[in-house]
């Protein structure tokens, strides 16, 4: 079988995969969901913009401040085409995906989530697509409904279809937020129907692509969302990026959410004209250099195609699932099949910690995460309070993978389990 | 290694932790999380003229955390209540053996003296609030 992406020739690009770590063991990194590492391509365009053309952007008129402000617009262009948005001012960089969550609750959530209004989101989401929401239901008296998430984790859609439905004491669903992907699970979800279902009611849909974004294939018209965040980081970019997509005709109706210099046209004593979009929503000096550099990590990912990037991820998970389903007392979480699954697999191993698990993995080079990965709705649905989770990308290999399942069994040599 | 961190003791103590459960009418019953991994311990004192007569605690969490509070029950049953502002790090992490854990697990093994640090103003601050302070300063709780 032909090879969808040439391994080894992109771990060169990688300065980090070749570090040993204090024991002499090389690393393998299996914590790609938290945040991926960074090709050389990227770390030296962050280098040279430093280097050759720091500047701030925007407003000044000399050679270098051109240079800047051309190459930051060029990524959100990038961008555009990248998600497949209509317009580029449809995209607006904020410090991360949690802040992309955030200004939609404060800009968009409190002009239009009234009192006793509700906002549907699903057990499986991350602390970042709960609290905004939450913070914004106490202050505005309305309320959420999670959708159920059963143990391989899929949604329950009739209880979408009955919270859409049921007016009860309070009014009628005003939102709905939810993750494209698990960051536990590692569920993909059929978000396109939800959001068809969704729409033929008039509400609008929050999605969440942190996991998604960087794995598959992101077309936002196609899938017809309002709204979208994911951050740089976690698909080869550097950290302090986030993006936020939104539908032209919902965001020319929403009001500044960070204000000061350079989201406004004129300030005035007693009046403010803001800028125009997309610029009214970035206030102040952003992440110049990080945003610059973001442009190399699509330019890289784009090279590499985003189908070969599912497919290898997919190969490599069905490796990993594989390999460890049949050891002893050990739990997996998420779906079986592996068409529904985005490249991470949870697990726990009965009777030891996720944290002692990660501890003694570390010892071979190997890193995982460990805890309740900022999920803890979905914990308390699955009635654990942490799980071990390996997650994959582009660079990583199936000799990888059985290091890691090496060093799974020596946890349960130590814990004589 | 972690070899050396999960030796026999740490392992004995996660398995059959000492004074675990719950006392009934405590004097004391402080609960608290690390938020990082999840773990969880409360503990339980009887007190009777300033000295621990009963501690029981009770959580979940990684064997590290759950050995440690084992561990720590042991080493200030039946000592008086100001000994536990005396108590430092270094103490608790030579008591379970493990003096070179790094920034994320020292939490784990300290999490249950926090708890402990913390039941001791609490017990002494409804009687004399002014103490209370003191000793919450003295005992460093972080």
């Amino acid at each position: 079988m032909q090879a969808l992406l040439d391994v080894y020739k992109i771990r060169q690009d990688f300065p980090i995969l070749n570090r040993c770590l204090t024991n002499g063991k090389k690393l393998v990194y299996l914590d790609n969901a938290a945040t991926t590492q960074k090709p050389k391509q990227v770390i030296d365009a962050i280098c040279k913009y430093y280097s050759e053309y720091n500047s701030n952007i925007h407003r000044a008129v000399y050679q270098i401040a051109d240079e800047a402000t051309e190459e930051y617009e060029k990524t959100r262009e990038n961008l555009r085409k990248f998600i497949n948005a209509k317009y580029s001012e449809e995209i607006i960089f904020t410090r991360n995906a949690t802040e992309s969550l955030n200004l939609i609750a404060h800009s968009w959530g409190r002009n239009n989530i009234k009192k006793g209004d509700k906002i549907i989101l699903t057990e499986y989401e991350h602390h970042s697509n709960i609290v905004p929401w939450q913070m914004l239901c106490n202050h505005q008296g309305a309320k959420i409904n999670y959708i159920d998430t059963d143990y391989n984790g899929y949604l329950n859609i009739e209880s979408f279809l009955n919270f859409l439905k049921d007016k009860g004491e309070y009014g009628e669903t005003k939102l709905v937020s939810l993750s494209h992907m698990s960051n536990v699970l590692g569920t993909i979800y059929p978000v396109k129907d939800i959001i068809k279902i969704a729409h033929e009611k008039d509400i609008p849909v929050v999605l969440d692509g942190a996991q998604s974004v960087p794995h598959l294939d992101t077309d936002v018209q196609d899938i017809d969302c309002d709204f979208l965040a994911f951050s740089a980081h976690k698909m080869l970019g550097p950290t302090g990026v986030g993006i936020l997509y939104v539908k032209k005709e919902i965001l020319e109706c929403m009001p500044p959410f960070i204000t000061g210099g350079d989201m406004i046209k004129e300030v005035h004593k007693e009046y403010t004209v803001f800028n125009d979009l997309p610029y009214r929503f970035e206030g102040g000096t952003p992440n110049i250099a990080d945003v610059i550099g973001f442009n190399t990590a699509i330019e890289y990912l784009k090279d590499i195609g985003m189908g070969n990037v599912r497919k290898h991820e997919k190969e490599l998970v069905k490796y990993l699932y594989n390999s460890i389903k049949d050891i002893k007392d050990i739990k997996i979480y998420g779906p079986p099949d592996i068409n529904n699954r985005g490249g991470l697999v949870s697990f726990n191993l009965d009777g030891i910690h996720p944290h002692d698990c990660a501890t003694i993995l570390n010892d071979f080079g190997v890193a995982i995460r460990s805890g309740h990965h900022c999920a803890q709705v979905l914990m308390e649905k699955l009635d654990i309070i942490a799980s071990s989770r390996a997650s994959v990308y582009i660079y990583n290999t199936k000799e990888e993978i059985d290091i890691f399942v090496d060093a799974l069994n020596h946890v349960r040599r130590i814990f004589k389990v | 290694m972690s070899e050396d961190i999960y030796r026999e003791m740490i392992l004995d103590h996660y398995r059959n932790p000492r004074n675990k459960g719950k006392i009934e009418e405590p004097d004391v019953r402080i609960h608290d999380s690390n938020p990082l991994c999840g773990d969880e311990i409360s503990i339980d004192l009887k007190v009777e003229n300033d000295t621990i007569k009963d501690i029981k605690f009770d959580g979940r969490g990684c064997a590290i955390s759950q050995a440690s509070a084992s561990m720590l029950t042991e080493m200030v049953s039946n000592k008086p209540l100001t000994t536990i502002k005396d108590i430092t790090k270094n103490d608790i992490l030579e008591n379970i053996g493990l003096t070179t854990l790094g920034p994320a697990r020292i939490k784990c093994a300290l999490l249950s003296l926090k708890v402990l640090k913390i039941g001791m103003v609490k017990y002494y601050a409804d009687k004399d609030p002014h103490s209370a302070e003191k000793l919450k300063e003295e005992s460093k709780v972080f």
